[in-house]
């Protein structure tokens, strides 16, 4: 789950992590209220979207006056911000942040993530900040230094050291790194986060080093005990059928294509796909409906397919494991029902009590395709939508 | 043979008493599995499904000799039941349990290194010997006692793979899903390891998916330690960069870990490859021919 930078600030703010002083601001009056309060000569609006590269799409702003501070917000709020993450709907902005604007001598890149490989969290820091990290891991490796944290969340002193050193920090503001540094592997432990990313960490010209960024991704898994940040959750920069898909406990996400599929098991879904590929199909989604596909599930599951205007047939791929395929049969046929169906739906199913899965299917009336096996299943699915390769 | 269980192992349930150990512990002794004890914290003395249960593991392996731990304990406990189970001395832990946090696995992962003991899964189907022992969710019946060893990342996809060689009449030794977290116990090669020195064994099937370079790894080591035919698919090839599809471990980031990249280190490493998921069975057949 993605923070917003002004939910992140307001974090690092309790864990003593120094950020530019800012509000958020809902409306033009609150923009230009926020400057006033604020002071100054000079601002930054930025919009409030979960996807990076903000700034190069229009969404981050100097303004000099108050005016153009309210004229940006302006502009900003009500649109959709597409950037080079976001989807090619882009996200909505709902909100902008009204932040000081400060004198920058220069910016650093740092951020911290689990790397499955170590098996450890990692620091990544550079002197290459503000702009493409990824770029940067690609044409210049040498230029980000690492740091491994301990696996009970300890950065070891000299680590720190070396890391600042290595940014060429001297002094006060060595010490004002280290700190900062710190606080985030204490941040990222205690909030369970999957990411964390300071993009640019900067040196102000008064000499002082703080987070004018902020990205925070929780982990999906640890929102259990993080009821907090998970109040923080924006439904508006979530995809919608992906998010009804999670409040039904069902994993979607949108792909480009005519077929859709729906699968148990996050493998042989994506299996599903490629087979769909493999025979000169485009698979329209990607839908686990998990291991107990119960009738309700895959009702809930039929209508997010069916929301997608793109989708001309539905490949149903279950192998019944424990879930008896003639249970699986009988959800599929009410789901089929409920929703009154207008495109074909072609049925694979294996596993226990596949025999009366197969005559309940075949008896139900229902215009349902059956399939003997994966590969039959897919073809029949791409001549129904006839894109069939010969 | 067989790896890793077969009828001799002695299997304790964590979390026995609630709704996932109940049913799955049920389908396990049907199988034939030996559950000599379950663990439920408050609940030592009673007996469920038959089974004695204790308050904790280390009870639970003195008075029984439990050398398995199979856990189904709730992901906010997971973590700690590992752990417990290591301590009280039970050779390998199979844990099913899905969504535990990743930062609980890091501190997990580093302590097992202090213990005698391997850890599989964790959000895994579990393993199986067929015949002999199941310890998971796997459906039991689509397996058949042979001569193949499947190594899996992903749930339904390790059934396929077993659908399939069942189909062809080789059947398997073993069947191993290490789970599709980002931070777990067994890696494809711990797994390949024991397959090899299998003299059971004739074939392996890999089963990758997007994400890490767990599969680029295995290949690796394929090339170098592995004389027995490998078939391999990965799943994930139409998946779009970035995108989260269901697992932790199938994220794409940076270009590393594609379906693409994984084929070309399994094809290098003299690998057979499908690129259907439909052709394991076929596939291996004609390699044992």
């Amino acid at each position: 789950m993605n923070l917003h930078e002004y939910q992140s600030k307001v974090l690092f703010s309790e864990y003593g992590i120094p950020v530019p002083q800012g509000f958020v601001a809902y409306s033009e009056q609150d923009a230009r209220s926020a400057a006033a309060r604020l002071g100054g000569e000079v601002w930054v609006v930025k919009a409030q979207v979960h996807a990076g590269g903000r700034g190069k799409a229009g969404g981050v702003r100097v303004a000099r006056t108050i005016d153009e501070v309210g004229e940006y917000t302006k502009e900003m709020l009500g649109t959709f911000l597409v950037t080079h993450q976001s989807t090619e709907n882009g996200l909505s902005v709902d909100c902008v942040y009204i932040e000081q604007g400060l004198a920058i001598d220069q910016e650093f890149y740092l951020g911290m993530l689990v790397d499955r490989l170590r098996e450890r969290v990692m620091v990544m820091a550079s002197v290459a900040g503000g702009v493409d990290i990824e770029e940067i891991a690609e044409t210049s490796p040498e230029k980000i230094l690492y740091g491994e944290v301990s696996s009970t969340g300890r950065l070891e002193e000299k680590e720190a050291l070396s890391l600042a050193e290595g940014l060429g920090l001297q002094g006060s503001q060595r010490s004002e790194f280290i700190n900062i540094l710190t606080k985030l592997v204490k941040l990222f432990y205690e909030c369970d986060a999957s990411v964390v990313e300071i993009n640019p960490l900067i040196l102000t010209s008064s000499g002082h080093v703080l987070a004018l960024d902020a990205k925070i991704n929780v982990e999906d898994s640890a929102l259990f005990r993080q009821t907090k940040l998970e109040a923080l959750r924006d439904p508006n920069q979530e995809d919608e059928k992906e998010r009804i898909a999670r409040e039904h406990h069902l994993n979607y996400v949108s792909l480009e294509g005519n077929i859709a599929c729906m699968v148990n098991g996050a493998g042989l879904a994506m299996a599903t796909m490629d087979l769909i590929k493999l025979h000169g199909g485009e698979p329209a989604n990607f839908l686990d409906v998990g291991g107990d596909a119960t009738a309700s599930r895959v009702t809930e599951a039929l209508k997010i397919i069916l929301a997608n205007k793109n989708v001309e047939a539905i490949l149903v791929n279950i192998f019944g494991g424990i879930v008896r395929c003639d249970l699986i049969a009988e959800g599929i046929i009410d789901a089929v029902r409920e929703v009154k169906m207008r495109i074909p739906v072609i049925v694979r199913l294996e596993g226990t009590n596949v025999e009366k899965g197969r005559m309940l299917l075949a008896n139900s009336g229902l215009d349902i395709i059956a399939a003997d096996n994966l590969t039959d299943a897919a073809c029949k699915a791409i001549a129904s939508v006839g894109s069939a390769n010969p | 043979m067989s790896i890793l269980v077969d009828s001799n192992s002695r299997v304790v349930c964590q979390g026995l008493t609630g709704r996932q150990g109940s049913f799955h512990t049920e389908q396990c002794l049907d199988y034939g599995t030996q559950i000599v004890a379950g663990v439920t914290p408050g609940r030592g003395g009673e007996s469920h499904l038959g089974i004695s249960v204790y308050d904790t593991v280390l009870e639970a392996v003195k008075e029984t000799k439990a050398n398995v731990s199979m856990s189904y304990v709730p992901a906010r406990f997971a973590a700690a039941a590992i752990l417990e189970a290591a301590e009280a001395g039970v050779e390998l832990i199979v844990c099913i349990t899905e969504g535990i946090p990743v930062l609980d696995m890091v501190r997990v992962k580093a302590e097992l290194a202090n213990y005698p003991c391997r850890l599989i899964g964790p959000n895994c189907p579990g393993v199986i010997t067929p015949g002999e022992a199941k310890l998971g969710i796997m459906p039991g019946s689509i397996h058949q006692p042979g001569s193949i060893g499947i190594i899996s990342r992903s749930g339904t996809l390790t059934y396929e793979a077993v659908f399939q060689t069942t189909s062809e009449g080789l059947g398997q030794t073993t069947c191993i899903g290490i789970g599709g977290d980002p931070i777990r116990g067994m890696s494809f090669i711990d797994a390949l390891e024991l397959f090899a020195a299998d003299p059971e064994t004739r074939g392996i099937i890999l089963v990758g998916e997007i994400g890490g370079t767990d599969e680029e790894a295995a290949a690796e080591y394929i090339a170098s330690h592995v004389k027995k035919p490998v078939v391999a698919y990965v799943a994930g090839v139409t998946a779009p960069p970035g995108k989260r599809m269901g697992h932790a471990g199938a994220i794409i980031s940076g270009g590393k870990g594609t379906a693409e990249q994984k084929y070309l280190a399994f094809e290098r490493a003299g690998v057979i490859t499908v690129r259907s998921p439909a052709e394991l069975g076929v596939t291996m057949t004609r390699a044992l021919e």
